[in-house]
Formats: structure tokens, C-alpha cells, sequence
């Protein structure tokens, strides 16, 4: 098997640089890299075009890079709850371009699966189609929306094997299998980091062929946004 | 006149049975405390789960199981969990059958705006332009009137569109209305000791008042 192990997130990013897209898995604050994250604050990469689902919270996840103003351009289809995102865009000094969620996803998937792009309903009629193809299909309108192209994409995985499968847990999986189908290199960071052999390949969510890079993360801190529990 | 509850209350009779619901923020969430004990339901989270619970107690509380309003939750027997491209997937392909959700704004002939203030409040619009783009029956909780008491049943929207000719009902804390595929908003029902007078104050599209309307039921 082809070994795809880096020692930590500091080799794992070490070839990301100023200007590059970068794509973070992750919804909410569930299931993003935040190893990887830490690693690109304290190397302080600057103009990087993030697309990510949301943008973290103002001292967690995204947030982070958005404080030390990393981040010239987010792709992001919520930003709510995140004070200094909402100063930064209001200010002009970040560049937001807001898409919805299943065009997100579809345009991760259509990078990974290799199609140039897909068609979707949603958008339609609303400032989101501005100046895209509109094709009608069976009587009903679709917005042509083209694959991401992105230098690296960086996912969070529960388990992972040394050859670069992985798997995830619960609702942490949301974004990061396409977006780790989707990265031209894909760093993946993993909670247990097994041998070749000790994860059962039915359960592979993500074949180690996407992956480049995977290390073990420690000390998850795995923050919740919106702790609600029953009575 | 409904509170929030009553409002979740009313539409919670709206719901199949044997039917797939995805809810949003909000009012949305609150129904599924009222599904009626007759009825089975599975309900559809958009971050990639179907087969949503209540809320954890303390002790189950998971970092990695939240809804997409980023609420810890629980799955119920029998929940799936998938990627956000199947589950966009199964919503475009209409696996669906009814969306829930709130509005600013909805008009006439079922175009509805619920995600931006331009200069006010940027939040984006997740996954609610996918949704209204493609469910095969959606329903809108909302306030009648905004806080400014503007009324926000219209001819059209004001505020940038989340999806066009897409509403089909609409409950609020005064009334059960439908949008008829003609346009027009079709009064079904008054909230408890509403007058059909004060619903036709608080509406600005166009209203359609067919013979006598009935109160909502709450059995």
C-alpha cells in the first residue's frame, strides 16, 4: 500500500502558500480540520480563498484565519454567527461569494467524480443566477454551475488508515467526503490512524486513491456551536 | 391570535403520514414536538442525516451529531447518515415530500425572500434556495407582519428572492392561507378570535375570501 502518513500538520500543510483556494470540510464547527487550521494560523498564510460551508465562529475553526485576516475570499453558503466575518464584509475587506448549500456540495462532487459541472434548479430566478447558463430540462429551468478548482482540500475524519481511507462518525462526515474527492492534494487528519489492514474496507467512506497526505491529530477539543439538550 | 407553539401546533397537522420532512430554523423546528401520535414521520436534517431525534440528554450530548441548525441531537432507530451531496441529492430529486421553513417575505404567487437584508444582514442562504428549488410541497411559519408591522403576505417581495412560485401554504399567527398556482393568497382558516377584517388588514397581496371561514382546530 502506498503510505500517504505526514507527522503532524505543520509537514502536512508545510507546501500551502499565500494566494492559494484552499477547502475545509466541515458544518458548523462539526467535523472541521482544526489541527490543520491551528497549523495554517501559526504559519500566517495570508490571501487564501476559502470554500467552506461556514466560516467558524469568531475564535474558533475559520474564525481563527479570519482574525489574523488570512482569508481574502470566502465560498461559503451561511456566515451567520461570526461577528468579525459580518465587520470584515461590511468593511470591504473580505470578499464573500455566498452559494447555496446543495450547489456547494455538487460542485465539490462534480471535482471528484471529474465532470466540468452540473445543473441545478436551486438559485433560479434569484441573484445567484446572474450571468450563469440556464439550460431547461423537461420544462423546468437549471443553472449550470461549474466544479471547484482547488489547490488543496483539508478534511477531518474520524478513522484512517495509513494508505489514506478514511472514515467518519455521525454528522462529522457533511462536507468533507466530497470536498476530499475534490482537492488537487488532500490532507486529511484523523482522530486513530491505523495500519493498512485494520479497517474494514466495507466501511470506507473515502478511498485512500483521494488522499495524499493523513496524520493523526491529538487533544481534539471538537468545540460545539449549539449545545441543546432535552429536559 | 398564535404564539410560536400554536403556530408549530397547526402545521404539525399538515404532515402525511409515511412521509420524509426536512425543518427549518426556528418556528419549522419546533413541529416535531407536535406530530400526532397517529402519524409516522422521518425527519431529514440537511448536514446529512435522516432519522433526526429529540435533543440529547446531558449525558449523550456528541459533538460530531448535530442538526443543521448546529443543535446537538440524537438519531432514532433506523437513521442514516450521509454526505452533503446525497443529501442535496435526494432534495433535488424530490425524495422529500415537505419543506418547512420561515420567510421574510412571501408574494402573492409563492415566490419567497429568507436569506439576506441587503446592507443589514448578510447570513447567507444554506441550503434553503436548494430546498424551496425542489420540494414537492413546501410550507411556510412566519409572522403575518413584521416588527415595523409592515405586512409580509405581498404582491411581490421587496427583498432578494430565495426561490420563485414555490409556497404553497402559509401559516401564521392569524391564518392558514394557500397560494393558489393562479396567484393569490386563499384565506383557509382564522387563528381563534381573528376577524377575516383584521386578516385583511394585514395582508397586502392580493386575498381571496371564499364564503365563511372557519376557526382553526386544536383537538
Amino acid at each position: 500500500m502506498i503510505n500517504k502518513k505526514v507527522a503532524n500538520a505543520e509537514e502536512a500543510i508545510n507546501d500551502i502558500k499565500d494566494g492559494d483556494t484552499l477547502m475545509l470540510g466541515g458544518f458548523g464547527l462539526c467535523g472541521i480540520p482544526e489541527k490543520c487550521i491551528a497549523a495554517l494560523v501559526s504559519k500566517g498564510i495570508k490571501n487564501l480563498t476559502c470554500i467552506s460551508n461556514n466560516a467558524g465562529v469568531d475564535d474558533f475553526g475559520i474564525g481563527l484565519m479570519l482574525q489574523q485576516k488570512q482569508v481574502k475570499k470566502m465560498v461559503s453558503s451561511y456566515v451567520g454567527e461570526n461577528a468579525e466575518f459580518e465587520r470584515q464584509l461590511l468593511s470591504g475587506e473580505l470578499d464573500v461569494e455566498l452559494i447555496p448549500q446543495g450547489t456547494l456540495a455538487f460542485r465539490c462532487m462534480a471535482a471528484g467524480y471529474g465532470m466540468p459541472a452540473i445543473f441545478t434548479p436551486a438559485g433560479i430566478g434569484t441573484e445567484v443566477a446572474i450571468g450563469k447558463e440556464v439550460r431547461n430540462f423537461n420544462g423546468k429551468d437549471y443553472l449550470l454551475e461549474k466544479a471547484f478548482e482547488a489547490n488543496f482540500a483539508i478534511v477531518k475524519a474520524w478513522k484512517g488508515d495509513t494508505a489514506g481511507n478514511l472514515i467518519f462518525k455521525a454528522t462529522s462526515r457533511n462536507f468533507n467526503t466530497v470536498m476530499a474527492m475534490a482537492g488537487r492534494i488532500t490532507i486529511a487528519e484523523v482522530e486513530e490512524l491505523v495500519e493498512p489492514g485494520e479497517l474494514d474496507p466495507n466501511q470506507i467512506h473515502v478511498p485512500g486513491i483521494y488522499v495524499h497526505r493523513i496524520f493523526k491529530g491529538s487533544d481534539y477539543e471538537k468545540r460545539i456551536e449549539k449545545k441543546t439538550t432535552s429536559i | 391570535m398564535l404564539d410560536k407553539e400554536a403556530i408549530a401546533k397547526r402545521i404539525a397537522q399538515e404532515i402525511q403520514n409515511n412521509s420524509y420532512v426536512n425543518l427549518g430554523i426556528g418556528i419549522p423546528t419546533l413541529v416535531a414536538n407536535y406530530i400526532p401520535k397517529n402519524i409516522q414521520v422521518c425527519f431529514q436534517s440537511e448536514n446529512g442525516l435522516l432519522g433526526m431525534g429529540p435533543f440529547p440528554r446531558e449525558i449523550e450530548v456528541d459533538a460530531d451529531l448535530i442538526n443543521a441548525g448546529k443543535q446537538t441531537i440524537t438519531m432514532l432507530p433506523g437513521a442514516a447518515i450521509f454526505d452533503s451531496a446525497m443529501s442535496f441529492g435526494m432534495i433535488h430529486a424530490q425524495k422529500i415530500d415537505l419543506t418547512i421553513l420561515g420567510a421574510m417575505e412571501v408574494s402573492e404567487n409563492g415566490d419567497i425572500a429568507n436569506w439576506k437584508i441587503p446592507g443589514k444582514m448578510v447570513k447567507g442562504m444554506g441550503g434553503a434556495m436548494d430546498l424551496v428549488a425542489s420540494a414537492k410541497n413546501i410550507i411556510v411559519a412566519m409572522q403575518h407582519v413584521n416588527k415595523a408591522g409592515e405586512s409580509k403576505l405581498l404582491q411581490a417581495c421587496t427583498l432578494p428572492l430565495t426561490g420563485i412560485r414555490c409556497v404553497k401554504k402559509i401559516v401564521t399567527e392569524l391564518a392558514v392561507l394557500a397560494v393558489l398556482p393562479e396567484g393569490g393568497f386563499k384565506l383557509l382558516e382564522r387563528a381563534p378570535g381573528v376577524s377575516v377584517e383584521a386578516i385583511k388588514k394585514a395582508t397586502l397581496g392580493k386575498l381571496i375570501i371564499e364564503g365563511q371561514i372557519p376557526e382553526m382546530s386544536f383537538d
